[in-house]
């Protein structure tokens, strides 16, 4: 029993198909429920109500960065060892990536305006995000421009191993170029820097319930896209009889 | 190698437009930049570093197709995907026949764009040294983008989505350097960042782009 036994695109959907309806449901109730109790707690004595917003932003903004590493290990192992799940993975979950991308930098913008009193900011954590947003363009960009699905799987590949490099290397260049508003790390280990518990517990179960939602729905994409492929597989083995 | 840097440069000077055009658009931007800005010192002297910087940028950007393109459309680039010379070393030296035939003349204008931008005299080394450090980087990280979009009918929009966000930090560090230049700060670090970039890229990015070109010859 070995974790590439899920190469096998049968035994993934099998599997995958069996462990969806479960996912579905974790995501739902933990989004569910941590967006419910997040809207609940108290408000902060010194940003008021929209400090709630942070049960959106955070977890949207954790994924965001998640799904470019999965997406870059993803790549890496169909760049290494050629299983093809691992690639339609890769591009089910870019857009997903891009959504989340986009969710923390308009919740950012929504909170930004009440509080800095600006939209946008040109601030290094921002930028970043903007950064990556773009490589997130790109990459789906270039998914679909290439037509050969093994081509396409090969050439963003080395692309998203070529945009992490550059995407982290422009998240501390940004460092030297501007001087943040953004507040340090929401979550640290350091128990004296943490946000407090009535925040910070409804802020870990929607970071689980986004993490199962990204789960539910890359599943999702990726048995969309394994099917795709045997459609056309199918289509090919008709004209040419 | 030297026979192929030989070749493409002689086409890019015969072709026409290979020196004169990124020039001209050099040109071009910098004396539009006055007219959306308003032409007194104040307005342009904070902004000419980033304006130049993002001139070489896109003047760089607009040649970068025909590095492989026009060798792809006559079949040359297949002989020499088969030719005894490694394919990472022909991407390299047509990146450096780009950095020439673009690159260069850029950086031997720039001065004088300099002073139509009314860049203080001061910062022209810091402009000088950080294009020199910063160009070859561009022409390299163009060559895996125009490696990327080779095959591709419609590469061109393509190719300067995929090829700008990369050349964001060398963007941040030539116009530091030449803010800290003009302001007579430390030009140590963005220097030795821009170096940096610069011999990593150089280092790397080679094998990245030929492995796409062997993917679109397949």
């Amino acid at each position: 029993m070995s974790i590439w036994e899920y190469a096998n695109p049968v035994k993934f959907m099998r599997t995958s198909g069996a462990a969806l309806p479960w996912v579905v449901a974790g995501a739902a109730v933990c989004t569910v429920t941590g967006l419910v109790w997040g809207f609940l707690t108290p408000e902060d004595y010194r940003q008021g109500s929209t400090v709630k917003i942070v049960f959106l932003h955070v977890p949207a903004a954790m994924m965001a960065i998640n799904i470019w590493v999965m997406m870059l290990v993803a790549s890496l192992i169909w760049l290494i060892r050629r299983h093809h799940v691992s690639a339609l993975a890769a591009k089910a979950a870019a857009p997903i990536g891009a959504v989340m991308t986009l969710i923390g930098l308009i919740t950012g913008a929504v909170w930004g305006q009440p509080m800095w009193g600006t939209w946008w900011e040109w601030d290094p954590r921002l930028t970043s995000f903007l950064i990556l947003l773009l490589f997130y363009i790109g990459y789906i960009a270039l998914w679909s421009a290439v037509e050969d699905p093994d081509s396409a799987a090969d050439l963003t590949g080395v692309l998203c191993l070529v945009g992490s490099v550059f995407a982290l290397l422009s998240r501390y260049a940004v460092f030297f170029w501007n001087q943040g508003l953004h507040q340090g790390a929401s979550l640290s280990v350091q128990p004296g820097e943490r946000m407090s518990a009535v925040y910070r517990y409804p802020l870990y179960l929607t970071m689980l319930g986004f993490g199962l939602l990204f789960l539910a729905l890359l599943l999702i994409r990726t048995r969309t896209e394994i099917r795709r492929r045997r459609l056309a597989a199918l289509q090919a083995r008709e004209m040419r009889a | 190698m030297i026979a192929l840097l030989g070749r493409d440069l002689r086409l890019a000077v015969r072709a026409g437009g290979g020196f004169g055009l990124g020039v001209a658009f050099f040109l071009i931007l910098c004396a539009l930049v006055p007219f959306g800005v308003g032409p007194d010192t104040a307005a342009l002297q904070p902004i000419a570093a980033g304006i130049l910087w993002l001139g070489a940028l896109l003047a760089c950007l607009l040649s970068l197709d025909r590095i492989f393109a026009l060798d792809h459309e006559d079949g040359s680039l297949d002989l020499l995907a088969t030719s005894p010379l490694p394919l990472e070393g022909a991407v390299a030296v047509k990146a450096l026949a780009h950095w020439i035939t673009t690159g260069l003349p850029l950086i031997v204008a720039a001065p004088l764009f300099g002073i139509l931008l009314h860049l203080p005299p001061a910062a022209i080394p810091a402009l000088l040294g950080s294009l020199l450090l910063g160009t070859p980087a561009l022409s390299m990280l163009g060559a895996f983008g125009a490696a990327v979009t080779v095959g591709l009918r419609r590469g061109g929009l393509l190719l300067s989505l995929l090829v700008l966000p990369l050349y964001i930090p060398t963007l941040i560090f030539g116009t530091e350097m030449i803010r800290r230049g003009q302001e007579g700060g430390d030009m140590g670090p963005p220097l030795l960042f821009l170096a940096g970039i610069t011999a990593g890229v150089l280092a790397v990015i080679p094998f990245a782009a030929a492995a796409a070109l062997r993917v679109n010859l397949r």
